[in-house]
């Protein structure tokens, strides 16, 4: 008895795996040559696996639902019935109504959300990416080979592939890559850059390159990004493993003290001052941000803004400047003098904050007298702002002194918010996720992409008219950005 | 019945005739006709023209078209089922072209020579080709697989229509042969000959169809292009790749273009044995458009359920070529259930024969590589192969054999 086992065959040109979808055959079956024994999907179809022998089916090697490399032995296959794996009888396959290709269920194609099916994204590519390169692997020699066979023989070892291990333990260490707001910026515009490696990296981890912070030069999510984000990912999830617990611990000691200090401490100190000092009146309008969409777009095209990151909040930016100077009493400080009187400070400057989660926690730095920077000057300090923040080295004077707000909490996929006022501020903006969504436009329904803008005001200083002007003039920007032209 | 069906694909419904003359231009006129005479019902129609051909052809003759359409079937399913174990690396199915592929290949003469794409594995059949040989080139052993010059049948063409172009160029080496056979006093003159250009809808839209009739014509070459309209172009159907029935291409060069019904093998064979006569006798080019379908899938790496619908190939199903025939066969009491079964036993044992040989054929030594850069000796070779042999055996490991140091090696 001799049992012959069937690799898995490349079924197209260039697969390099294929999952076994179900399986014709059980062990003890008798299978002749051609016999269907199994179903497999490609990155290209579903294909229908004909029996290469003849005999009694004595093992499948792989389950149902399972992944494997072309090459992988998937059934064993005893000939106790026939013998010869080629016998001359063989027999032919049924007529194939499809001639050896399968169909998809109609709905599953539509649905490919079936739960725990992350080996195969909806959106992979048709066709695969090449034939895998063979691991490297040198055949010995013999000694002292003969001197022109020296000559010829490549002396550089050669380079190995590094391992996502290697990658983190020498890169990371310099750079952090946590969540910060230059990756939040990032998020903001739909369209993720990464080379196709990356995004093959991001597919196989199943990982959406929308949520990993980009360091690339460019903008683009590099692999050493994908790394730290799937190592951050791993550590919260091993975490939560054991968040709760052991059961039978007292509560009492189940309790993780973290003492309050630095940043945390700041930020709370200036919530709580600002939350109880001034009496916040929060307004809210949805707007349509499809020309803003647009317009990021052209400016990325654009020479002028060859090398400089784009996205709407450059945008909101700017037109909080421009709402700014028509509604002045937002960009203002409220002074209590020591005698009881106080008096309200309108700043004809704007040292425009940016709310950042940085690797230190929140930080608002500001972009100093941004009223007189073009719209590329603005583009190239919210860069460097970003740069700055993300690396943790945002200095004091950087937080100082400003006088109005913007927090991108739409970064992080949020519709909207109540945003708290920076202290010795009047106003905060917090900018909303930008999607597409039904928008009645003259009359009909279309997809536009729409954003809500939320704002914070000190109704010390500032009145419901006019802190609905300034957010009015801010949506009228966004709807139209041509407006900053005037 | 009617034996010129009008062609239906072209009803103007996407035609924008604001202009009679625009409509006219794309529709033509009239709309060309399609010579059938074996209809999906099995009944035997009448042509004027090609009935007279038809009738040529003997009981035994009508056999051996039906075995030669079951065989090839049988080989294609064999061949696909041996891609799916991993003995191919690649598989270019037939099914659904097998009355294009048989009744053109049996029309043609020993001396007629034959220039296919990669899909006339029916013609290879009707020119005596082994077809084991055939799986050499898709099972990565070879270049070729078989001498052309044994078969009068050229390798297989993996470039596009490339195949028209050396056709042409071959039919008018054949008319200088003739010139100077003519003028040495015709002493050991051959029989006439034509040449077949294979090439799909597809291939239509290269230019190197167009070059290749334009030269055709020009030259009035003894050759027929035999263009397989099975529908699809990978992905792409034929309506993307024409706005006229393709057969009416061939007025634009000035020679004569006739549609068959591709799924009948007997007008295919009366229309093409009409066609090489024509070219033999120096009346110049023919295009042929057989009309027909390609069921399956482009290749084993293509699925067609991605781009089609399965009611377009259920339709065309009931076109089949070899039920047509069969039907015809039993209804005349030309043939019965034994010479079916025969039939069917025959292409079992042909499957086998494949099978078998096909796991037997030898990787190919690299030295042979080094072989063919030249037919003659040359030194750089030499030397190269020298350093080869020297490099190869400096490895360790005795076990390893010299084919597999020359895989890894390069």
């Amino acid at each position: 008895m001799t049992l012959n086992k069937f690799n898995l065959p490349d079924v197209g040109e260039g697969l390099t795996e294929a999952e076994i979808v179900s399986w014709k055959v059980k062990p003890g079956d008798a299978v002749a040559i051609n016999d269907v024994i199994c179903e497999i999907e490609t990155a290209k179809s579903i294909v229908e696996l004909p029996s290469p022998f003849a005999g009694t089916v004595s093992e499948l090697l792989v389950e149902e639902g399972v992944t494997v490399d072309v090459g992988t032995a998937i059934i064993s296959v005893s000939d106790e019935v026939s013998g010869d794996p080629t016998p001359a009888d063989v027999r032919a396959p049924e007529p194939p109504a499809q001639p050896l290709y399968g169909k998809l269920p109609v709905d599953a194609a539509e649905e490919p959300t079936a739960a725990g099916s992350g080996s195969s994204p909806a959106n992979a590519p048709l066709v695969g990416s090449g034939p895998k390169a063979d691991a490297v692997k040198r055949r010995p020699r013999k000694n002292a080979p003969a001197a022109s066979v020296t000559v010829n023989a490549p002396e550089v070892e050669p380079v190995q592939p590094r391992t996502p291990a290697e990658v983190t333990g020498s890169e990371t260490a310099a750079v952090d890559n946590r969540p910060t707001l230059g990756g939040t910026i990032t998020g903001l515009v739909n369209r993720v850059l990464a080379k196709p490696p990356v995004r093959k990296i991001a597919r196989d981890l199943g990982i959406d390159l929308a949520d990993v912070v980009a360091t690339g030069s460019r903008g683009e999510v590099t692999r050493e990004d994908l790394v730290s984000y799937q190592a951050q990912r791993d550590a919260e999830l091993d975490k939560a493993d054991g968040f709760w617990g052991k059961a039978g611990k007292p509560q009492d000691q189940r309790i993780e003290r973290i003492p309050v200090k630095g940043v945390r401490k700041a930020t709370a100190k200036a919530m709580v001052e600002s939350a109880f000092a001034a009496p916040h009146v929060s307004i809210f309008v949805d707007v349509d941000a499809s020309r803003t969409m647009e317009f990021v777009k052209r400016l990325k095209a654009s020479r002028d803004f060859e090398g400089i990151r784009v996205s709407p909040l450059l945008i909101l930016a700017k037109a909080v400047i421009w709402a700014a100077a028509r509604n002045p009493s937002v960009n203002a400080s409220w002074v209590d003098n020591g005698d009881g009187s106080a008096e309200i400070q309108v700043k004809h400057f704007m040292n425009l904050g940016i709310a950042a989660a940085t690797p230190r926690g929140l930080m608002v730095p500001n972009i100093k007298n941004a009223q007189d920077l073009s719209l590329k000057e603005l583009a190239l300090a919210l860069n460097n702002l970003a740069t700055t923040a993300r690396a943790g080295k945002t200095q004091p004077a950087e937080m100082q002194g400003g006088t109005l707000t913007v927090t991108n909490i739409g970064a992080l996929g949020i519709d909207t918010g109540t945003p708290i006022i920076n202290p010795g501020e009047v106003a905060i903006v917090a900018f909303g996720t930008i999607k597409q969504k039904p928008w009645v436009l003259d009359g009909e329904v279309i997809p536009r992409w729409i954003t809500t803008l939320g704002g914070s005001f000190d109704h010390r200083v500032v009145d419901g008219d006019l802190s609905a002007r300034f957010m009015a003039d801010v949506a009228a920007i966004l709807e139209e950005p041509a407006l900053l032209l005037d | 019945m009617g034996t010129h069906l009008p062609s239906t694909e072209f009803d103007g419904t996407a035609v924008d005739d604001q202009r009679e003359a625009d409509a006219e231009a794309v529709l033509g006129e009239p709309a060309a006709p399609m010579v059938q005479l074996l209809g999906p019902d099995g009944k035997l129609g009448a042509d004027p023209v090609f009935s007279r051909y038809a009738d040529k052809l003997t009981p035994e003759a009508l056999r051996g078209l039906y075995a030669d359409m079951a065989a090839i079937r049988r080989f294609d399913v064999e061949a696909t089922a041996l891609q799916r174990q991993g003995q191919l690396a690649l598989w270019v199915p037939l099914t659904g072209q097998e009355a294009a592929q048989i009744g053109s290949g049996r029309a043609s003469q020993p001396q007629d020579y034959i220039f296919p794409t990669y899909r006339e594995h029916g013609v290879a059949l009707t020119r005596n080709v082994d077809l084991a040989e055939l799986l050499r080139q898709f099972r990565g052993v070879s270049n070729g697989g078989w001498n052309p010059k044994d078969t009068n049948f050229h390798l297989y063409t993996l470039v596009l229509a490339a195949q028209t172009l050396h056709a042409v160029g071959y039919a008018m080496g054949i008319q200088r042969d003739q010139k100077l056979a003519a003028a040495t006093d015709g002493a050991g003159k051959e029989p006439d000959a034509a040449v077949i250009a294979y090439f799909g809808d597809g291939a239509s839209s290269e230019g190197d169809v167009h070059e290749s009739m334009v030269f055709a014509s020009s030259y009035n070459a003894p050759v027929v292009f035999f263009c397989q309209n099975n529908h699809w172009a990978i992905s792409v159907p034929t309506n993307v790749q024409t706005r006229v029935p393709l057969s009416n291409r061939a007025k634009g060069y000035g020679f004569p273009g006739i549609r068959v019904d591709g799924n009948d093998v007997i007008a295919v064979h009366a229309v093409t044995e009409w066609a090489l006569e024509h070219a033999r006798q120096g009346k110049g080019p023919v295009l042929i458009e057989a009309f027909t379908y390609r069921v399956g899938a482009h290749t084993t790496a293509d699925d067609p359920t991605k781009y089609r619908q399965s009611a377009e190939e259920d339709a065309w199903r009931a076109k089949d070529p070899l039920a047509r025939l069969e039907k015809y066969l039993r209804a005349e009491g030309l043939a019965a259930d034994d010479f079916f079964a025969k039939v069917r036993a025959d292409g079992d044992e042909l499957a086998s024969y494949v099978r078998r040989t096909a796991h037997d054929l030898q990787d190919p030594d690299i030295r042979q590589a080094f072989a063919n850069v030249y037919a003659e000796a040359h030194p750089l070779v030499a030397e190269e192969l020298a350093w080869f042999e020297e490099y190869s055996a400096g490895f360790a490991g005795e076990d390893e054999s010299a084919g597999q140091a020359a895989k890894a090696g390069h």
